[in-house]
């Protein structure tokens, strides 16, 4: 699916280049990304050297351990593939409580690990059930405060910047709950498919 | 609001300072452990890179060739017929695929409409309540080396559409009395 998707969206602008005189376009905008994602990636590295670095710490001082039992009713439940005292389950708090309070940055490194000891557990290339729904759960964004939105607000002299937190908040809840709900309905389909 | 900074500046400092009292009071070598933890990080930006490299050109070739535009302005009608206010339709559009994309545009539509007016409102709304999926599940899956993403997208995008539906309605019942 990946696959075609980034195959068609470059196969798509450059034939629509080619009928509409953009080529050039085209061109600036191919080199200009290239460089942007390599700053991107470099930039990243200070970041995930500091907080995996950190949050080694607290996983060998058992702090993740402490997360986990902290939440364990509901996380258990969103991830019933997922033995009950395995690292996966710290690194998954880890990642939603960073991203809660809005600290992006922190969030993908743990986010990785998340992934990498859920990969560790179901040993294959293949999307598990539990990847599936924490990404899912992530792409809806659990973010409390949106600060880069309040800053932008801010910035064009709004009465009330902050006024649409709780909008935002509600919104959230909204999409976060029909992201888990849709990804139920969709591994409840996959069953029955594996089933007949 | 100053609440908020306040908590947003010492948050992290916090953590960072709980973590290692603890580790230190468990007498663990934390510098060691540190720079242990620290060394993957390096490793996996690295193997990260191809995977963001390859997404931003194909998604920079569809902007910059106008086909994006294009694409917007077909599927506009549709959005309009379910009740997406037109201003909106591009952001809405544009969200799950392409964070910076976004965030220009909603910074646009911001300075164009006035951060208090609805459409403001609505499109900052939109912004904060859901994430790019396309950027996620190519950053997360890339890092870890999964090659069949199984339904991951399509839970994603119906998501993202569940959520701009939600940010209509939400930012109609609260800010319209």
């Amino acid at each position: 699916m990946v696959n075609l998707i980034w195959a068609f969206m470059a196969i798509i602008g450059i034939v629509y280049a080619m009928f509409n005189g953009t080529m050039d376009n085209v061109n600036q905008a191919l080199f200009e990304s290239a460089n942007e994602a390599v700053t991107l990636s470099i930039g990243l590295i200070s970041v995930l050297v500091f907080w995996l670095g950190l949050m080694r710490i607290a996983e060998k001082a058992g702090l993740l351990r402490s997360l986990t039992t902290l939440f364990k009713p509901l996380v258990t439940r969103l991830f019933p593939e997922i033995p009950k005292d395995h690292p996966a389950m710290g690194y998954i708090l880890s990642n939603f409580t960073a991203n809660l309070f809005g600290l992006g940055n922190a969030a993908t490194p743990m986010g990785i690990k998340a992934m990498e000891e859920m990969k560790k557990l179901s040993g294959s290339d293949h999307a598990s059930r539990s990847m599936i729904t924490f990404l899912v759960i992530n792409t809806s964004s659990l973010t409390l405060i949106p600060t880069t939105v309040i800053a932008i607000r801010m910035q064009y002299d709004s009465s009330a910047p902050t006024e649409i937190v709780g909008t935002t908040i509600l919104a959230t809840c909204v999409t976060t709950i029909s992201a888990i709900i849709v990804d139920r309905l969709f591994y409840m389909r996959r069953v029955r498919k594996n089933k007949s | 609001m100053s609440l908020i900074t306040t908590i947003s500046t010492w948050i992290i400092p916090c953590i960072i300072l709980f973590v290692l009292v603890v580790a230190t009071m468990k007498k663990l070598p934390t510098y060691e452990i540190f720079v242990e933890g620290g060394k993957e990080g390096i490793k996996m930006a690295i193997s990260l890179l191809p995977f963001l490299l390859g997404m931003m050109v194909s998604i920079a070739i569809l902007r910059g060739s106008g086909a994006m535009d294009a694409m917007i302005a077909f599927i506009s009608p549709f959005l309009k017929a379910v009740g997406v206010p037109s201003e909106i339709v591009p952001l809405a559009a544009i969200r799950p695929i392409s964070g910076t994309a976004a965030l220009s545009m909603t910074t646009e539509l911001i300075k164009t409409y006035g951060p208090d007016s609805f459409i403001g409102k609505l499109a900052s709304t939109m912004q904060g309540s859901t994430d790019t999926t396309l950027y996620i599940l190519t950053v997360y899956f890339g890092a870890v080396g999964i090659r069949r993403m199984g339904d991951a997208l399509k839970v994603g995008l119906i998501a993202d559409f569940i959520g701009i539906i939600a940010s209509i309605v939400i930012v109609t019942i609260v800010f319209s009395g």
